[in-house]
């Protein structure tokens, strides 16, 4: 491959693989307005206006985004004022830098080479996932603990305790679906799936492990720090982490929330759901299960893959979000219990039954 | 001890309350979602409709979208006040100063003065009411002896960006109308009229 493909194509995939969470994230954040207003037979915002139109309350978020740079910059006197900076900028950095492994789509065919739709098509990308979002644990804590503020570390502490909880949890289902699919790189995983039973039925990762994906999800929101789970940040009374920030700071912890949102749908799609994988989609066009087919250029069959990855997300972001405005907030001991004692034996059993079944049938 | 004892009987019953598929509670998550889902999408199906113009009104939410649009308001609600005018146009209140003795939020401010006609024997120089302070009990409409003071004028956005402000005083109470278009005397008719 040429030096001059290469590099734009890289640039390209980075800034859209940069792009989409963040667009996503936005929307998310308007969703948060929006659909939970249509949830509860509200109406929502609606009073920021632009040229007189609300334009479905997006205005809004233009405002707030203006109202988060112009408000003050708050550090406080006694907190340590390097670590109280760089902490909202950690937890952004590791849950933007696990895009990288995501794969958007297959491959297109550019000037006869062919470009892989991921920016680092890593051998162990799913291990890079792991690793990642554990790290991203440090900005909450080192945003408590720079603070100097009692009920600001309590809720790093929290925050720490429970993101360990749900690690080994999170860690645990995958090596399920590893063992299910035998490979670690994000790209394989997906080829792996495009497979079909009787001729029909798509060979997803949720068929495989029904009750992997169950606690991946459980514990992916957990990840995200958002209700039924949001005890690190408790807003609305508790009091978390971010108390003593305000904000673009602010602003940035509230976004990464939504970022992981976003890439807890991108991995549960990738792992459970066929990841771009449209069922009876092959590389040259649609193969319908009753015979015939449907001829389609190659370059359009991708293209239309990426558009599937990014439906397939958006979906699950609404489910997070759905979720989110239905349930109430867990006690603490209910989490833990949920955590430790439930969701950890069920998947250290789904390990086993995994691993048992993956022996027997080779 | 006993505090922990009851706790553990709360906790029991509780759980004897609760049946062993809704302790697995992800059913009961389901159900949830599927309960908030039904609205997502009834209330998108008509958010839809109103955006391209199809229907006027959503049915199914209640809000009121509020300086546009303005709840009816009871006959009966108790809103700003008013003073009411004589025939001749100069204020009914004798400034008696029940209003101001009965008033418990101790908003009303009058000061007296002598009247100008042989049959009136005081007027109000000044009649403030402090509306940062008034709870709207209505006290000192049902102790005028004249019925010259009313909370009738369907006014209830009131505001001002000072404490100043809120004080009303006699012009401004005086040019308020009542919201409903019945005049002064097609009240006191209807009073008179229900009183008997
Ligand atoms: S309504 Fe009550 S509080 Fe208000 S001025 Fe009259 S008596 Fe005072
Ligand atoms: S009670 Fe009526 S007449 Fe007496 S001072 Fe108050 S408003 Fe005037």
């Amino acid at each position: 491959m040429n030096a001059v493909l290469y590099w734009t194509s890289t640039i390209a995939k980075s800034a859209y693989i940069l792009v989409f969470p963040l667009t996503l994230a936005f929307f998310l954040a308007w969703a948060e307005r929006k659909q939970s207003a249509v949830m509860q037979d509200r109406i929502g915002a609606n009073r920021a206006k632009f040229l007189g139109r609300p334009f479905l309350g997006l205005v809004h978020m233009v405002c707030d985004a203006v109202k988060m740079f112009v408000k003050e910059d708050f550090v406080p006197d006694s907190g340590h004022r390097v670590l109280h900076t760089l902490a909202p900028f950690l937890a952004m950095f590791f849950a933007l830098i696990t895009f990288a492994v995501i794969p958007f789509g297959y491959q297109l065919t550019i000037a006869g080479e062919t470009i892989g739709l991921q920016v680092a098509d890593l051998n162990v990308g799913i291990l890079f996932i792991f690793a990642m979002a554990s790290l991203g644990v440090y900005g909450m804590v080192l945003a408590g603990w720079s603070s100097n503020n009692n009920y600001a570390l309590l809720g790093g502490i929290r925050a720490s305790a429970q993101m360990i909880s749900y690690e080994i949890c999170i860690g645990m289902t995958i090596i399920g679906a590893i063992l299910a699919l035998g490979t670690l790189s994000m790209q394989d995983l997906v080829i792996r799936q495009g497979y079909h039973y009787f001729g029909w039925l798509p060979r997803w990762g949720v068929l495989l492990q029904p009750l992997g994906f169950l606690l991946f999800f459980i514990a992916g929101i957990a990840e995200t720090k958002r209700v039924p789970f949001d005890m690190p940040e408790g807003e609305s009374e508790i009091i978390g982490f971010n108390l003593e920030y305000s904000s673009m700071k602010f602003a940035m912890f509230l976004f990464t929330d939504f970022i992981e949102t976003v890439l807890i749908a991108a991995v549960t799609v990738t792992l459970f759901f066929g990841g771009w994988q449209i069922p009876w989609l092959f590389e040259s066009g649609f193969v319908w299960p009753w015979g015939g087919g449907w001829e389609i250029h190659p370059n359009v069959v991708n293209i239309l893959r990426m558009a599937a990855f990014a439906a397939k997300v958006t979906f699950f972001c609404w489910l997070m979000m759905a979720i989110r405005w239905t349930l109430p907030r867990f006690r603490y001991d209910q989490l833990m219990d949920l955590g430790w004692k439930w969701l950890l034996p069920l998947s250290l059993a789904n390990i086993v039954v995994t691993a048992l079944v993956v022996l027997l049938v080779n | 001890m006993a505090v922990q004892n009851i706790i553990k009987v709360a906790a029991r019953r509780r759980e004897a309350t609760l049946g062993f598929w809704e302790r697995v509670y992800i059913f009961e998550v389901v159900r949830g979602l599927w309960i908030t889902t039904e609205h997502f999408v009834g209330n998108l199906y008509y958010h839809i409709l109103k955006l391209f113009g199809i229907i006027k009104v959503h049915p199914l939410t209640p809000t009121i979208q509020y300086p546009e649009e303005q709840r009816t308001l009871a006959p009966r609600l108790r809103t700003l006040h008013r003073l009411v005018r004589r025939e001749d146009g100069s204020p009914r209140c004798v400034a008696c100063m029940m209003c101001e003795t009965v008033c418990p939020a101790l908003c009303i401010k009058i000061v007296a003065a002598e009247g100008d006609k042989p049959q009136i024997e005081k007027r109000p120089k000044s009649f403030d009411i402090d509306m940062g302070r008034c709870i709207f009990c209505g006290y000192c409409v049902e102790a005028c002896p004249e019925d010259a003071i009313r909370m009738d004028t369907g006014i209830l956005d009131i505001a001002a960006y000072s404490r100043e402000g809120m004080v009303l005083d006699i012009d401004t109470l005086l040019s308020l109308q009542p919201a409903q278009r019945r005049t002064d005397k097609e009240v006191d008719e209807l009073q008179r009229r229900l009183l008997q």
